[in-house]
């Protein structure tokens, strides 16, 4: 009997050799590459890509995915604090109605109306969240479930900030390329901002309350305030979103408190694996995108759409981009035995 | 020890629903005393830990700290006046390397005040912190995950959770539970040594040998009731304490 020659999977790290912690020693431009090769692809691809398929439609596209992006990475922020948000529609809708609002009704100009709605949208948001603070997990996701529903029938009933019509004709921006470009700036400032926060102290009791608030409580850290700078946070960046769109369309309707503004960004980020935000960016850059090519399909376009979140979910649980991460630091050869 | 009364509680009570889980407790403690917290399982030991550090309200009783009311204060307002607990159960950022898990106690408002930790420092301090517990710095038992660490490692990364707060009081929830002998031989002049230094400690503990080489005094309680009060032996002399653990006569 002939012997079978036998085979393993053989893993070596691509890492840095020279390595502590914190301090990398580069010998050379290969470990140069590999440091920056991550940072570099994802920046250079958000900068040229509106300079590659223009403006257009294809080009809002790139614009809706960059809002979309911005939602995703506001839930993943607060995921990082054990806040299971569904409301992320709650956030938008609050600063497309704030920039609105502001616009239509006082006339104040673009470059007004977004910070404004960004910073005024938080503080609203997070004043709502406020009493319900000490609650976690699926109350809390029921909770900024509920709020969006909330605004969304004040509107429609009580016919205030346009009712059903919405407010039209609002400020657009000077060009497409200067919505395009604020979009991908805030993009690529929260994606690294973020990452970089979770490594501080800062960040450290964040991820401390997520895994066990009791014990942040013993270490004297009053984790009710860190919360809520969270959420003031994570509210900004979607406030943020909500502000850029309402000027991009040029109107604001009860359609910004819909649920897709919430499901949309949380399936990209199931997509993409959270956790890191740079899942929750590369997610909802292919969903969003390919939820729009799929559209010539018409109704079946939900279901496609269904069936490759599901697929996904079952061959990458844990995601897209960590499946990639292990594969850039690590990878596999055949070795005989 | 000092005269000074650290903490004081009085009438101390708690009730879940039908159970009285600590009933109307009274005790001082001095500056500088190591008292032990003895009984039998469910005897409130725990409740009047979590009473006293603010993790559960009390039903009615008044506890005070430094002459402070903490009655009905929170958590981390307690912990950041120099309370500091360890839990029973090992309690643990599992997914932190284990000296990033000394971040939180020293980011607290406490430690800033107290002058320590700037900018980038407190890693250093977190370091300098556990070598003194066992995790040696040059080894890479600091850096990993503490989810990965064994069970004895967690038990001293919790007390030096603990004194990363630079409490004046260490409350020390069934420290020893689960350690190896070796472990509570290199654990236990670590807590002594504290205590030298002029440390204010209270110790529930099943291991009553050891708990009696270091305490100066201990409470007995009994289904929530304080049935003994003074140094060890007097305590363990007293036909009362003797029956909660061995059991009554007629059953034994």
């Amino acid at each position: 009997m002939a012997e079978a020659i036998k085979y393993r999977k053989e893993r070596i790290d691509r890492g840095i050799k020279v390595r502590s912690d914190t301090i990398y020693m580069l010998s050379s431009h290969r470990e140069l590459l590999y440091l920056l090769l991550p940072r570099i692809l994802p920046i250079s691809f958000l900068i040229f890509i509106p300079l590659w398929v223009g403006g257009g439609y294809w080009g809002k596209v790139i614009f809706y995915s960059c809002t979309f992006a911005l939602l995703a990475l506001s839930w993943d922020l607060l995921a990082s604090v054990g806040l299971i948000s569904l409301g992320q529609a709650l956030f938008f809708g609050v600063g497309s109605y704030v920039a609105g609002g502001f616009n239509y009704y006082l006339k104040w100009p673009i470059f007004l109306t977004i910070p404004v709605a960004t910073l005024g949208g938080a503080l609203i948001c997070t004043f709502l969240l406020i009493p319900v603070l000490r609650l976690r997990g699926v109350y809390f996701s029921m909770v900024t479930l509920i709020l969006p529903l909330l605004f969304d029938h004040l509107i429609e009933t009580l016919e205030v900030l346009g009712g059903t019509h919405g407010l039209l004709s609002l400020s657009p921006f000077p060009n497409h390329w200067l919505a395009d470009y604020i979009a991908i700036g805030a993009v690529i400032l929260c994606l690294f901002g973020f990452r970089r926060l979770l490594h501080e102290d800062f960040g450290f009791v964040l991820r401390g309350i997520r895994e066990d608030d009791r014990v942040v409580m013993a270490g004297g850290i009053n984790i009710y305030w860190y919360k809520a700078q969270t959420i003031f946070l994570a509210a900004a960046v979607g406030c943020f979103a909500g502000a850029l769109m309402t000027h991009y369309y040029q109107f604001v309707g009860r359609s910004a408190f819909a649920l897709d503004n919430t499901i949309l960004p949380l399936a990209g980020v199931v997509l993409g694996g959270s956790g890191n935000f740079a899942g929750s960016v590369l997610g909802t850059f292919i969903l969003v995108p390919l939820s729009e090519a799929l559209r010539a399909l018409g109704g079946l376009r939900m279901a496609l759409y269904s069936l490759i979140l599901i697929t996904a979910l079952a061959i990458l649980p844990e995601g897209l981009f960590h499946y990639f991460e292990r594969k850039y630091h690590q990878f596999e050869r055949l070795v005989s035995v | 020890m000092s005269e000074e009364v650290i903490l004081r509680v009085e009438n101390l009570t708690k009730r879940f629903g039908g159970v009285v889980a600590v009933d109307q407790v009274s005790f001082e403690l001095r500056r500088g005393e190591f008292l032990g917290l003895i009984g039998p399982n469910g005897s409130g030991k725990t409740t009047l830990i979590n009473l006293i550090t603010g993790f559960v309200k009390p039903t009615s009783g008044r506890i005070y700290y430094f002459n402070r009311d903490i009655t009905h204060k929170p958590p981390y307002y307690i912990a950041c006046l120099g309370v500091a607990r360890s839990f029973q159960m090992v309690r643990a950022f599992h997914k932190i390397p284990a000296f990033k898990n000394l971040i939180v106690p020293l980011y607290s408002p406490r430690v800033k005040k107290l002058g320590g930790g700037k900018y980038g420092e407190r890693d250093d301090m977190a370091i300098d912190l556990l070598d003194d517990f066992g995790f040696e710095r040059d080894s890479f038992v600091p850096y990993k995950p503490a989810g990965s660490l064994p069970h004895g490692y967690l038990k001293r990364l919790d007390l030096a959770r603990c004194m990363a707060l630079r409490p004046d009081l260490l409350i020390l929830d069934e420290l020893f539970s689960g350690m190896t002998m070796s472990e509570v031989a290199a654990t236990l002049p670590l807590i002594e040594k504290f205590n030298r230094e002029g440390l204010t400690i209270i110790m529930v503990e099943h291991r009553l040998k050891e708990l009696f080489r270091v305490a100066h005094r201990v409470i007995v309680l009994n289904f929530g009731k304080k049935i003994a009060d003074g140094p060890p032996k007097e305590a363990m002399a007293q036909e009362e304490v003797q029956r909660a653990y061995l059991g009554t006569e007629s059953e034994g």
